[in-house]
Parts: structure tokens; sequence; C-alpha cells
């Protein structure tokens, strides 16, 4: 019987590609996410027909469907394609998991993970709900159910769990402010973060206004237009490749109970992460004391801070104090999205956490490497709490 | 605040399937939720399977429209155009006595004094001549 460890290692990201980010662009989607995995092709130093199969984490949301992009890339004899659009902003590091398992079975050989995001040029998530058409439920309970009441996109249906954490732990608004002032700090380290340039202290945070309680304009995420994209291939192949690879050690998904409704979950703050976090770190055979940085899916501060607790890295409840002081900074405990997040980086649905934690552990950051990583985590979140986790290696 | 003024902008839900048969319950001013005639397990949003023992049986079983606060949000800018108007407005999770939570309204407080674990009660806002929304206020308060 196959067991969960047989996947440790057996994959690598061997490829990474990132466009420019912005705010508007004259490009398609198509056009940005070939772009990026032209980039991750060659980063790789592979030929583009040698990828058999292309995982897209938003289906055609990504950039293209797997024919377009089999026409583009000229790909003759693809074996494998998946959409893991229902993870919502999840998807990126579920996709990853399905690479992974289609790559260690032999189902295929090398995968692209191709992911384009335009939130700015493109519909913003603010409005997805005012869509009937997206046949997904979660997005039919908010059309149905919140949203006759107001509640019509993720900063407001996200600030519950944020305030019931508020409510029942103390955690403060300026625990929160502190994770959006450790982004920027970040952001201010990389030469493709939009608030690469912009200044933001405590102070500032705390006057900014509110949007929804206790979420203010600063906890909330960009909203920007551009691609990543990943390549992997199996540990056997990767060793021959370009750049050094980095090992996929566990990888796993988890879904909130009931999946597509907030409110009838027993323990809103019971999120899918919590439900996959542990079988990640059996996988990988390793610890959260382990870990030398985390990329967590920063949608907005109050969701980085519940999966810094569901990633294991403090205790449900004592997020708040764990992220103030500067740990979660670079020179920190746990130096947290070191690339600015989605928060002061760029929203790329956390695509460009992954390209960031191979940049890391490739220690190829420069001015914002963490000194020696070996090991780093990378957490998705996405359609209503839905999550995923990633633990890579040098 | 004035609670009732502001509920002439209206985002309402689309009456189809299940979701139809909750609002046409709300517009004859009844608060019902589905309920197992197997295990007696409530469920909400609606779906046709019980959780818990797996029976397709099921029916619109009334509450009695008491319930407390579980959480709430205070939207400050109204995403959707249609709450321009109502903007500060707490968006609010509702546990019913009876065990379903729903999101909703407590009006006739200010979103400032709400508190988790609040007795609320409900009433109905007839918003269009298809949809009236179950709505609550602090119990006891008229």
């Amino acid at each position: 019987m196959p067991k969960l460890i047989d996947l440790r290692d057996q994959t690598c990201i061997v490829g990474i590609g990132e466009t420019a980010y912005t705010r508007g662009t004259p490009k398609s989607a198509l056009e940005l996410a070939l772009e990026a995995s032209m980039d991750a092709i060659e980063d790789a130093g592979i030929k583009p027909e040698s990828i058999d199969a292309v995982i897209l984490p938003n289906g055609a949301g990504s950039g293209g469907t797997a024919g377009d992009f089999c026409a583009n890339l000229g790909l003759q004899d693809l074996h494998y394609t998946t959409s893991l659009q229902e993870m919502g902003g999840a998807m990126c590091v579920s996709a990853v998991e399905s690479a992974a398992v289609a790559l260690a079975s032999g189902i295929a050989t090398y995968a692209l993970i191709p992911l384009c995001s335009r939130f700015y040029s493109g519909r913003k998530a603010r409005q997805v709900t005012s869509d009937p058409g997206t046949g997904l439920q979660a997005a039919e309970t908010i059309r149905d159910y919140y949203a006759p009441f107001g509640v019509a996109a993720p900063p407001q249906h996200y600030a519950w769990m944020a305030q019931r954490h508020m409510q029942l732990y103390g955690t403060t608004h300026e625990q929160l402010g502190a994770v959006a002032v450790a982004m920027r700090k970040h952001a201010h380290l990389h030469p493709n973060a939009l608030m690469k340039r912009a200044p933001m202290t405590l102070e500032d945070y705390l006057s900014s206004r509110w949007v929804s309680y206790p979420y203010r304009l600063l906890d909330c995420c960009l909203e920007t237009d551009g691609a990543a994209a990943l390549l992997m291939t199996t540990a056997e192949r990767a060793k021959d490749l370009r750049k050094p690879p980095v090992y996929v050690m566990g990888v796993t998904s988890g879904h909130p109970f009931p999946p597509h409704d907030i409110p009838n979950r027993p323990d809103i703050l019971k999120i899918g992460l919590d439900f996959c976090a542990p079988r990640a770190y059996e996988m990988a055979g390793v610890t959260p004391g382990d870990i030398d940085f985390a990329e967590v899916y920063d949608c907005f501060t109050g969701q980085a801070i519940l999966q810094i607790e569901a990633a294991g890295f403090c205790k449900k409840g004592e997020g708040g104090p764990f992220v103030e002081n500067g740990r979660i900074e670079l020179g920190g405990a746990l130096p947290v999205n070191t690339h600015g997040g989605l928060l002061s980086q760029a929203h790329n649905t956390g695509m460009n956490h992954l390209v960031e934690a191979v940049v890391q552990l490739r220690h190829e950051a420069d001015a914002r490497q963490v000194k020696d990583a070996e090991l780093g985590v990378v957490t998705g979140w996405g359609g209503h709490g839905h999550g995923s986790i990633a633990i890579l290696r040098r | 605040m004035s609670t009732e003024s502001k509920t002439q902008t209206v985002r309402v839900p689309i009456l189809h399937g299940y979701t139809k048969e909750f609002y046409e319950w709300c517009h004859k001013q009844e608060l019902r939720f589905q309920r197992c005639q197997q295990c007696g397990t409530w469920r909400h949003p609606p779906r046709p399977m019980c959780t818990s023992c797996h029976s397709l049986q099921w029916e619109w079983a009334p509450t009695k429209g008491k319930g407390k606060v579980y959480c709430w949000t205070t939207v400050h800018q109204a995403l959707d155009p249609a709450f321009a108007e109502a903007v500060p407005y707490a968006a609010v999770v509702v546990e019913l006595d009876e065990g379903p939570r729903l999101t909703t309204w407590v009006t006739g407080i200010s979103p400032d004094d709400l508190r988790i674990g609040m007795p609320v009660e409900l009433w109905f806002d007839k918003v269009t001549d298809e949809v009236t929304l179950p709505k609550f206020r602090p119990q006891g308060v008229l």
C-alpha cells in the first residue's frame, strides 16, 4: 500500500518564471502566461516540447486552456491536465500537489503550472458575487445568502473570522498592522514589488480608512496584473537540469467543513489548512520548528495570522502576539512573505509565493535572502477557506 | 440608526431551487430551515442530503426566531453599489436556538454595541414584492 511519505522528495520545482507585476497591462492573460511559462522553461533548461503535463490552477482562467498552452508551446503529446479552480487562492499550492502526483506516478515527466492573474485589468475579486454564472456553490451561497445583507466580497466575509479571532483571543489592530508593515518592509527589497517604494508605518496602517471592520484598506491585498509559472519534474530528472532543484518534501490540500458556507461551520476559525498541515509535515518528516521561512497566503492580514497558527508555527489564538516585535520580518525567528506577499508585492493568487520560496531556497534572493535557508513553507488559502501547504527544501 | 430606511437599496437572491423555497417561507413571515426527517439534524444553506445520516428525506421546519450573535463585520466601504447609502452597517452571523446560523442584519443597535452571544430576535423586512429578508434585533427591544 502506498503511504503518504512515499511522495516525499520524489519531485522538484526546477524552473520558475514571472512577468513584471503591474496595475494595468496591454497584454492578454494568455500572452502573460506564455511569457512566464517560457521564462520557467528557459530557467530549467529544457525544451518546451518535453512538457507532457499542464496543471491549470484556475482552469481556463489561468491564462488559457490546456489546448492553448499545447498550441502555443508546441506540446505534441500532452499526457495529463487538471484544474484546481474550486480551491480559490489555495489553487497554486494544490497544483503543485497535482503535479507531484502525476510526476511521481509516472503519468507525466515534465509538468508546467502557469497562472496569470488580472485582478486590476480583469474582473476584480470584489465583483465575483454579482456574477451568477460561476457554477461554484460557494459563489451561489454568497449571491443568495450573503449578498442580500451586503456581504459581497472577501474583505467582508473574511472579516467575520478576524473579528471573531479578536473577540475570542484578544488579537489587536496593532497585531494585524504588524503583518501589513512586515510585508511592506519586505516589498521594499524586491525589484518586482508594486509597493517597493511606498513606505508604511504602523501609524500609517492605523490611520488608513475602514473597509470592513476589523479590516482597513491596508489589511487588504493588492489588485494587480501579471503571471508566473513553475516547471516541475521528478527528482531523478531534476539532477541534470540548469538550476539546483527545489524538492517537494510535503504537499497537501484541505477543506473546511462545510466548504461552501462560512457561518455554518462548527468553528469558523477551523480552516482547510488545519486539516492538511499535519499531513504535510508527516509527509515531509519535519516539524514547524525546522522551517526557516514561510510564504503565507496573505489575502488579508487576519487570514495570514490564521494560517500562521494552522501551519503550526504557534498555537491557535496565539497568532496575534506571534507576529509582533519583528518576529515575521527578515532577521526575525520566522520571516514571512519575504517578497512582500499579496499585500505589498502583487496578487498573483499565491503563485508569487511559490516563486519566492524557490528563489529563497536557491539562495538567489539578494537583499531579502533568508540566511542559510534550507526549508521553506508555502501556504494557500481561498474559496471560503480551502487550504494547501507545500514544504520545500533545497 | 434608522434601519428600515436603509433597506431601500437592495440586492436580492436569485430565486431558484431550494433557495426559492427558503425565501418563499420568509415572504410568508416564517423562518424555516431544512431539517432531516430521519435524524432531526438541521442544515443551512440548503442541500439535498443530511450530513449526519445521509437521508434524502427532509422538511422545511419552523424556528422560533430567537438566537444569538455569533460574529459580525461592520462594512464601511460598500463594495456592492447597492449598499452605498447603507454604510456603515453590520453584517452579522446569528446562530438560531435551533442550531443553524444565518447571515443577516441586527438592527436597532449600533454596530459598536454588538457582542458575541447577544440574544436577538427575528423580524421580517419585505424589500421587494417578491423578496422578504429575515433580520434580527436585540431581544426585548421593539
